[in-house]
C-alpha cells in the first residue's frame, strides 16, 4: 500500500482547515460590500425632507420618499390582514393533526406555496384581483404578499406548537376547559414568541418584496391609504429610481435603501429579542 | 360553581357525551374550522396551479410544445418560443449553483464541524441571516453599481465587449443570494452526523480532514444535495436582481458574458405591456414552467430530507 | 348555547373586547380601509405608457395638480403598457408613441381617440471618449441596428465623419426591452430606409431584434448607453440631454445633416395632418425636419361611459385634455420637446370635443 507520510497528510489537513476558514469568511465581503455601499451612499440623503417629503418630477431637486414608506406599512398591514388569521388556524391545524390525509396535502401545499417565484405570485394577483377590479389597487398587492407570508406564518406556528408539551394541553383539557379555549388561550399564548417570530420574520421577507407589486400595486407618486387605489412602496422606489438614468434619483434609491435595509434588519434583531424575551422554557 | 359549563348532558341512549357550553363552541365545530383553516391551505393551491394553466392555455394551444423549444421570441409576429429563457435561466442559475458551492460547502463545513459553536459561530450565522434577509431589489441595484463595472474591467482585460451586464453578472448576484440557502441544509446535516463514527474514525488514526473528507461528506451527502437543490429552486424564480442587470437580450446568449434574459426576468419587463392576449398568455405560459419547475426541485429537495431524517 | 359559528365568532369578539392591544393593531387597518373606500368619491385619474414624454407629463401633472387639486397618476411603463391597460380598462388614459395597430383597436373593442400632445425627437445617442459630434446616414445607422456594422472605426462611419478619430471599440447596441412608442418611431423610421430592415425586423412597440441590450424604458436604454463605453442607443431628446450624452446629426431626406431640436422637429410635425392625428412623421419631406420625429398621444375612449366610470370622472379626463393641448403647451419647449403647432391643436380640439358620455359631448 503506498505510503502517504503522515507529515503530508498534517499538513494536507492543516491547509484544508486553513482554506475552508477563508473561503468561508470571504462570503463576509459581499455583505459587507452591500452594507457598506449604501450607508455610505444612503445615509447622507436621509434627512427629515427625504422622509416627509413626496417625490418630484424628473429633474426638479428634492423630493422624497414618503409614500414610499407609508406605502410599504400599509401593504404590511394588508398582508397581515390576509395572512395571519388564516396562517395561525392553519398551524394549528398542522399541529394537532400530525397523521391524517388532509394535513399531508396541507403541509405539502404549503412547502409548494413556499417555493413558488413572487413573480407568479404577482401574475396570480393580477389575474384574481386586478383584471376583475378593473384597476391596479394596494388591494391586490396586499394579497399577493398576504399569500408569500403565508407559508411563513404557517410553519413558525406550527414548529412552535410542536414544542408545546401535550401534558399541557391535557393537563387543561382535564380542566374542564373546552377544546377551542384551550388552544386559543392556553396553547397559543405559550407558544406566542414563536408565532411572533414568525410573523415578524414573514413581514421582513415581504417589506423587500418587489416583482409582485410590479403589476398589482402598481406605484403611485401621491400619498395613499385607500386600498382601492395603486399605492407606492420602498421597493418599487428603488427599483424605479435605481434603473433610471438620473444621478439624483439613484441617489435617492440609496437613501431608499437604507431605510428599507434598516427595516428589515431592525425587525430580525426584534425578532430575536421577541424570541429571547417571550419564550416559554419547557 | 363553574360557569363554563351551562349543562352537561349525558344522554343515556347515546354513546358520545356532547358538552356544551354557554360561550364558545364545541369541539366538532372548532375542528371543522381548523379543517377548513387546512382545506383553504390546499384549495389555493389547487387554485394557483389552474388560474395559471387557463391563462396560458391560447398560448399552449397555439404553440403547444414548440413553446418550450421555439427559439423565436417576436411579439410582432406573434412567435413565441421560450427557449432563449429556458436557456438564460438555467445558464445564470447553475452557473450562480456552482459559484456559490465553492463558498456555501466550506461555510457549510466551517458551522457543522470546526465551529459548532462560540462567538465564530454566531457571528458567521449572523452574517448567513443577514445575507439572506437582504431584499432582493437591493440585491439587483448593489450588482448594477458595484458588479457591473467590475465586471465590465474584466471583460475589457479579456478582450470581450464590455457590457458589464450579462449572464455572467447575474449569476454573480444570484450566487451571493442563495449562499444562505445552499449552506443551512449543509450546516445541519454535517452538524448531525453521529460522532460515534467520527471518533472511530479519529481513533484509526485520521486526519481532521480525512475524516471530513471519508466519513462526514459521504454521510451527509444527500442533504448537501437537497440544500442545493433548494438553492437552485430559489435562483431560478428569482426575478429583480436578475433583471437589473442580466442586459434582457431575447435572444440565445453565445457565451457566458452574453446579455440574455431569463423567464422570470422577462415576465416583469414585458407584463404590464404584453398588447395582444396571445402574447399575455404567453407570458403566463412561462410563469406556469416555472411554476412547475420550481415545484419539482423544491419537492425533490423535501422528499431527501425526510428521507435522511427517517433514515436516522 | 350555541353549538355553532356564530357562537365562536361571538366569543372571538368578547376575547378582542377584552385584549385592547389586539383589538386596536387588528381592527385599526380594517377601519381605515372602510374610512378611506369612502375617498373613493375623491376623483383621480389614473394613466400609464408611454416613457418618451415620461418629463413632459410629469411636470405638466404636477402644474395641474398644484393649481386644480386633481391628482393624476402616470406610471411610465411603455407604450405598449399604455395600450394595453387602457385596453383592459386599469387605467383611465394611456400614453402612446405607437398608434394603435388594427389588431390593437379590435381587442379594445371600441374606438379609441389619439389626442395629440406634443412632438418630440428620437436621437441616437452615444458613449465615446471626448464625447465627438457625429453624423450618420440612415444606412449607417440601420446596418448597426442590424448587427453589420460592429466597430465604431468601421469605414462606413468614418467615411462620413472625416476629422473624428474613431477608436477601434465595438459597437454596443442598446435598445427597448419593454414595448415601446419610442421603439415603433425608430423602427418605423428604419423600415423606411432600410428595404433589408423592413425584411428582417420590421416596425413595431416590440420587435425581435437582431442583436444588442435591452433597458427598460427610455431611462433603462440612457442609463446602459450612459455606462457602456461605445454604447449606442436610440432614446427621446430630453433623456440624453438631462443625461449630458452626445447625440448624432442625421441625415434626412433630402440630404441635410439635421441636428434633433425644437425647430427641426417642429418642421418635421408641420405635415399634412389628418383629422385623427394618427400620423407618422419619420423621414420627413421638410428640408430642414429631422428624421426621426413623433407626436406623442393620449389614448382615451371615445364613449367614456364604460365599467361604471362616474360622469364627473370623465368630465375631469377631458379638462385635463384640453388644458394638457393649450395652457400646458408652455411646459414643453423648456424641456425640449416641440409644442402642437396651430394646426394641430385645431385637430386635437376637435378630438377631445368628440368625447362623449352616454353619447353626449363631455365638452362642446
Amino acid at each position: 500500500m503506498p505510503e502517504i507520510s503522515i507529515h503530508r497528510r498534517i499538513w494536507a489537513d492543516k491547509l484544508f482547515k486553513a482554506l475552508v476558514i477563508v473561503l468561508s469568511l470571504s462570503s463576509i465581503v459581499p455583505m459587507f460590500l452591500i452594507l457598506f455601499m449604501i450607508t455610505q451612499n444612503g445615509i447622507s440623503v436621509i434627512d427629515w425632507q427625504f422622509l416627509s417629503h413626496l417625490p418630484k418630477p424628473v429633474g426638479e431637486a428634492g423630493g422624497g420618499i414618503s409614500n414610499a414608506i407609508l406605502g410599504t406599512l400599509w401593504l404590511i398591514g394588508l398582508s397581515f390582514l390576509f395572512s395571519v388569521p388564516l396562517g395561525i388556524f392553519a398551524g394549528i391545524f398542522l399541529s394537532e393533526y400530525k397523521g391524517g390525509k388532509l394535513a399531508y396535502l396541507t403541509r405539502l401545499s404549503i412547502e409548494i406555496l413556499q417555493g413558488i417565484p413572487s413573480i407568479v405570485i404577482g401574475i396570480i394577483a393580477y389575474v384574481w384581483v386586478v383584471m376583475p377590479m378593473g384597476s391596479f389597487s394596494a388591494l391586490s398587492g396586499g394579497v399577493a404578499l398576504g399569500i408569500m407570508m403565508l407559508p411563513v406564518v404557517i410553519m413558525a406556528t406550527e414548529e412552535t406548537l410542536k414544542l408545546v408539551p401535550d401534558s399541557l394541553r391535557e393537563a387543561s383539557l382535564a380542566l374542564g376547559v373546552p377544546y377551542s379555549r384551550t388552544i386559543m388561550k392556553v396553547i397559543l399564548p405559550a407558544g406566542l414568541s414563536g408565532i411572533v417570530s414568525g410573523i415578524l420574520l414573514g413581514i421582513a421577507r415581504v417589506a423587500g418584496e418587489t416583482a409582485p407589486l410590479l403589476f398589482t400595486a402598481f406605484g403611485s407618486p401621491f400619498m395613499n391609504l385607500n386600498i382601492l387605489k395603486p399605492i407606492n412602496s420602498l421597493p418599487l422606489t428603488i427599483f424605479n429610481y435605481a434603473t433610471s438614468p438620473y444621478p439624483d434619483w439613484h441617489t435617492l434609491a440609496w437613501g431608499a435603501s437604507f431605510v428599507l435595509i434598516a427595516f428589515v434588519l431592525g425587525l430580525n434583531l426584534i425578532t430575536k429579542w421577541v424570541t429571547r424575551k417571550w419564550k416559554v422554557q419547557f | 360553581m363553574n360557569p363554563a359549563i351551562a349543562d352537561v348532558a349525558v344522554p343515556t341512549d347515546r354513546p358520545q357525551i356532547t358538552l356544551r357550553y354557554k360561550w364558545g363552541v364545541s369541539e366538532a365545530s372548532f375542528r371543522k374550522l381548523l379543517y377548513l383553516a387546512g382545506l383553504t391551505l390546499l384549495i389555493l393551491l389547487l387554485a394557483i396551479f389552474f388560474s395559471l394553466v387557463i391563462a396560458s392555455l391560447p398560448a399552449l394551444r397555439q404553440f403547444g410544445f414548440s413553446f418550450l423549444i421555439g427559439k423565436t421570441w417576436d411579439p410582432v409576429r406573434g412567435e413565441f418560443g421560450a427557449l432563449a429563457f429556458l436557456v438564460g435561466t438555467l445558464m445564470s442559475s447553475f452557473m450562480a449553483l456552482f459559484i456559490s458551492l465553492i463558498f456555501s460547502l466550506p461555510i457549510s463545513i466551517s458551522l457543522g464541524e470546526y465551529f459548532r459553536e462560540g462567538n465564530a459561530s454566531t457571528f458567521m450565522k449572523s452574517v448567513i441571516e443577514l445575507l439572506a434577509g437582504i431584499p432582493s431589489v437591493i440585491y439587483g441595484f448593489w450588482g448594477l453599481f458595484l458588479l457591473v463595472p467590475m465586471v465590465r474591467a474584466l471583460e475589457t482585460a479579456l478582450g470581450v465587449s464590455p457590457q458589464g451586464v450579462g449572464i455572467f453578472t447575474s449569476s454573480l448576484v444570484l450566487a451571493v443570494m442563495i449562499i444562505p440557502y445552499a449552506s443551512s441544509i449543509g450546516t445541519e446535516v454535517i452538524s448531525l452526523v453521529p460522532s460515534d463514527l467520527k471518533e472511530a474514525a479519529l481513533s484509526l488514526g485520521a486526519t481532521r480532514f480525512e475524516v471530513i473528507r471519508k466519513v462526514i461528506l459521504p454521510y451527509a451527502y444527500s442533504g448537501i444535495f437537497a440544500g442545493v437543490l433548494l438553492a437552485l429552486g430559489r435562483a431560478l424564480g428569482e426575478t429583480m436582481a436578475v433583471t437589473m442587470v442580466i442586459g434582457n437580450s431575447n435572444f440565445l446568449p453565445k457565451s457566458i458574458f452574453s446579455p440574455g434574459n431569463t423567464m422570470a426576468s422577462v415576465i416583469a419587463n414585458e407584463f404590464t405591456e404584453a398588447t395582444g392576449s396571445l402574447y399575455l398568455a404567453s407570458l403566463i405560459g412561462l410563469a406556469l414552467v416555472l411554476f412547475i419547475v420550481t415545484t419539482i426541485i423544491n419537492v425533490l429537495g423535501k422528499l431527501i430530507i425526510q428521507k435522511m431524517s427517517t433514515r436516522k | 348555547m350555541e353549538d355553532n359559528l356564530k357562537g365562536f365568532i361571538k366569543y372571538l369578539v368578547r376575547g378582542f373586547r377584552m385584549k385592547k392591544g389586539l383589538n386596536f393593531v387588528l381592527l385599526f387597518p380594517i377601519l381605515f380601509s372602510l374610512c378611506s373606500s369612502g375617498f373613493a368619491a375623491e376623483v383621480e385619474l389614473i394613466g400609464a405608457g408611454a416613457t418618451f414624454p415620461y418629463p413632459l407629463y410629469s411636470k405638466m401633472f404636477d402644474v395641474y395638480n398644484k393649481e386644480q387639486g386633481l391628482k393624476i397618476n402616470y406610471q411610465s411603463i411603455g407604450s405598449g403598457g399604455g395600450i394595453r391597460q387602457l385596453t383592459n380598462k386599469t387605467v383611465d388614459f394611456g400614453g402612446s408613441d405607437a398608434i394603435m395597430s388594427e389588431k390593437d383597436l379590435k381587442e379594445a373593442g371600441a374606438p379609441v381617440l389619439h389626442i395629440p400632445t406634443c412632438a418630440g425627437a428620437v436621437v441616437v445617442s452615444y458613449n465615446l471618449a471626448g464625447d465627438p459630434q457625429l453624423k450618420f446616414t440612415p444606412d449607417v445607422i440601420a446596418d448597426i441596428f442590424l448587427g453589420k456594422i460592429k466597430k465604431w472605426n468601421d469605414p462606413r462611419i468614418t467615411a462620413i465623419n472625416s476629422g473624428v478619430k474613431l477608436p477601434d471599440t465595438d459597437i454596443t447596441v442598446v435598445h427597448r426591452s419593454d414595448g415601446s412608442g419610442t421603439t415603433n418611431i425608430f423602427s418605423s423610421y428604419l423600415s423606411k430606409v432600410s428595404p433589408e430592415w423592413k425584411e428582417k425586423v420590421g416596425a413595431g412597440p416590440s420587435l425581435s431584434w437582431p442583436a444588442g441590450l435591452g433597458g427598460k424604458g427610455n431611462p433603462g436604454v440612457a442609463g446602459m448607453v450612459k455606462q457602456t463605453p461605445g454604447g449606442f442607443g436610440y432614446v427621446e431628446l430630453i433623456y440624453a440631454l438631462q443625461n449630458k450624452m452626445s447625440y448624432g446629426t442625421i441625415k434626412n431626406k433630402k440630404g441635410n445633416f439635421v441636428k434633433p431640436t425644437i425647430a427641426s422637429t417642429s418642421l418635421a410635425a408641420n405635415t399634412a395632418l389628418p383629422d385623427d392625428m394618427k400620423v407618422d412623421l419619420t423621414d420627413t419631406d421638410a428640408t430642414e425636419g429631422y428624421p426621426i420625429s413623433g407626436f406623442t398621444w393620449i389614448l382615451v375612449y371615445k364613449e367614456q361611459n364604460y365599467a361604471d366610470k362616474p360622469e364627473e370622472k370623465a368630465k375631469a379626463l377631458v379638462n385635463l385634455l384640453w388644458w394638457m393641448t393649450h395652457e400646458g403647451q408652455k411646459y414643453a419647449e423648456p424641456l425640449h420637446y416641440a409644442p402642437l403647432s396651430k394646426a394641430a391643436v385645431g385637430k386635437a380640439e376637435n378630438l377631445i370635443k368628440s368625447v362623449t358620455f352616454k353619447e353626449k359631448p363631455i365638452r362642446k
